[in-house]
């Protein structure tokens, strides 16, 4: 192999197949040929099975619709927050300066440790669910967004100030247009991250959602459900990543054409 | 002469130093032009010898430590649309077509849609760009990249155009059919033109007067007419009046390019 040689369309499918289809055999060999115990780990079909009993005779599709609605609530309540917060940070130097320090420090608090406090100023409802995905993912906007406003290319300000655009133009006709695919690709990263809060949010204090199923199934000692519950997350964001990229490609063709 | 179209007074420029011991570097000593209406100017001079700061002073988009400039009697604050400016780095707006880069300026001054419909297809159709209009920036070559950023100055119709080595990156073939092309526009238009360049042919071949710059820091060290007949042909690069002018520029520049040298 030559290093940063491209490969072909085709191969590049069949290798990304390839490996999920590794990773079942080595399973299904761990847990079918008796190395692994079925206390620990279900094995393939019954995982398959118990999801079948999950969405036909549980509902399990309604706790899929609430998570997804309560990541996608608190994320699109975040990102209406931290796009513009986060841009006027980039444009303006006074307003970084005064966020910017507040912002760096609210980041690295875990979403999580705010569960018990939002529990108790909001319940157990939607809102502290909402909370929760909110908190997790404003302040990582805002700093990547300012970041990424903050990195235009100064000669394209340039020729803006010397094409007749006045402060206020600079932004809307070059900072904004210039930092809109970075700004979209921030937030198809962090609506990834917004999935892992939603699911410990569920996981206390919730009576429906992907997360509190699979603590129901802890206490049911069933790793076939639970298995089966951390499959149809991570098959929720491949989805929502390709739909992601395909709107940006959509949204954006000088850039991704 | 009536007064000058641009006047540049005394403008010198310090860098501060970087750092608590950095040295204040001075770009430009107090240096002094006169630019007279349809006057096309070239800056002559070593890299790094502060003929870029030159010009962006000129457009506003740097201030000067001492001195100013004047353009049509009003002293130069900011950069603003009176002084177009085409940069060596390709500026144009990656997320625009090439048409709507070339409207840009005629968009910022609320100019109806007809109307910039109008010297937007008048730019495309002279800088040879038909059948490009709704590319993106990144599909085009560089010349062509460049002959779109020629176009948006100009669709503002400027008192002035600042061209900061403009077809530098651009191969030597590239760059003389440019060169025409830009020539041909000003034997045109007449606009006044200041055009800042390291290439001894091209200052000659587009000038109506060259300045020599000197060095860091940067000074006019001296300023040559080229009397050379309009309209110009690239076979006018072969004559001997050119090669006259040329073989005397070279040993200007090869001076100060070697005291650059030895500063480094």
């Amino acid at each position: 192999m030559r290093p940063l040689v491209p490969v072909s369309h085709r191969t590049r499918i069949g290798l990304g197949i390839a490996f999920f289809v590794l990773f079942f055999a080595v399973w299904a060999l761990a847990t079918l040929g008796g190395f692994v115990s079925k206390v620990f780990l279900a094995d393939p079909i019954t995982m398959v099975l118990n999801g079948w009993t999950l969405l036909v005779r549980f509902g399990f599709s309604y706790d899929i619709a609430m998570t997804v609605w309560r990541v996608v609530g608190g994320f699109v309540f975040a990102a209406l927050v931290a796009v513009p917060l986060g841009i006027a940070m980039g444009a303006y130097k006074p307003v970084e300066a005064f966020f910017e320090p507040f912002v760096s420090f609210a980041r690295y608090l875990p979403a999580s440790a705010f569960i018990p406090l939002l529990i108790l100023w909001a319940g157990t409802g939607e809102t502290q669910k909402l909370l929760v995905i909110f908190l997790g993912s404003v302040f990582q906007i805002v700093l990547m967004v300012a970041t990424s406003v903050g990195a235009t290319r100064r000669d394209l300000v340039e020729a803006a100030y010397t094409l007749g655009s006045d402060e206020r133009s600079v932004v809307a006709r070059v900072l904004i247009p210039a930092n809109a695919p970075e700004i979209a690709e921030i937030l198809r990263l962090v609506l990834g991250w917004a999935w892992t809060y939603v699911i410990v949010a569920e996981l206390i204090g919730s009576s429906e959602g992907i997360g509190h199923m699979i603590i129901d199934s802890q206490a049911l000692n069933a790793t076939g459900q639970m298995i089966f519950g951390i499959i149809v997350i991570g098959f929720i964001g491949l989805v929502s990543d390709f739909v992601f990229k395909a709107v940006n490609a959509r949204l954006f063709p000088w850039k991704f054409a | 002469m009536s007064a000058p179209k641009l006047s540049i007074e005394g403008i010198a420029r310090v860098f501060p130093g970087v750092g608590r011991r950095g040295q204040p570097t001075r770009a430009i000593e107090p240096t002094s032009l006169q630019v007279a209406e349809n006057d096309f100017i070239t800056i002559l001079g070593p890299s790094g010898c502060g003929k870029s700061t030159l010009l962006r002073l000129v457009a506003g988009l740097d201030t000067p430590t001492s001195g100013r400039v004047v353009l049509n009697g009003r002293v130069v604050v900011r950069p603003g649309p009176d002084r177009g400016m085409v940069f060596q780095s390709y500026t144009l707006f990656p997320w625009l077509t090439v048409a709507e880069n070339i409207a840009f300026g005629l968009r910022e001054r609320g100019v109806p849609s007809l109307e910039r419909r109008r010297i937007v297809d008048d730019y495309i159709e002279r800088m040879g760009l038909a059948g490009f209009e709704r590319h993106w920036p990144k599909q085009l070559s560089g010349g062509m990249q460049q002959r779109t950023a020629i176009a948006r100055a100009l669709a503002n119709s400027p008192e002035i155009l600042l061209l900061d080595e403009p077809f530098g990156a651009l191969d030597n073939q590239t760059r003389a059919l440019m060169q025409e092309l830009l020539l041909g526009i000003w034997e045109r238009d007449r606009k006044t033109v200041l055009f800042v360049t390291h290439d001894i042919e091209e200052a000659i071949f587009l000038a109506s007067r060259v300045i020599v710059m000197t060095a860091r820091p940067g000074r006019i060290k001296a300023e040559i007419r080229v009397e050379l007949p309009h309209p110009r042909r690239y076979t006018m690069k072969t004559a001997p009046e050119f090669s006259t002018l040329k073989a005397r520029l070279t040993e200007e520049i090869r001076a100060e390019a070697l005291i650059a040298l030895a500063e480094r």
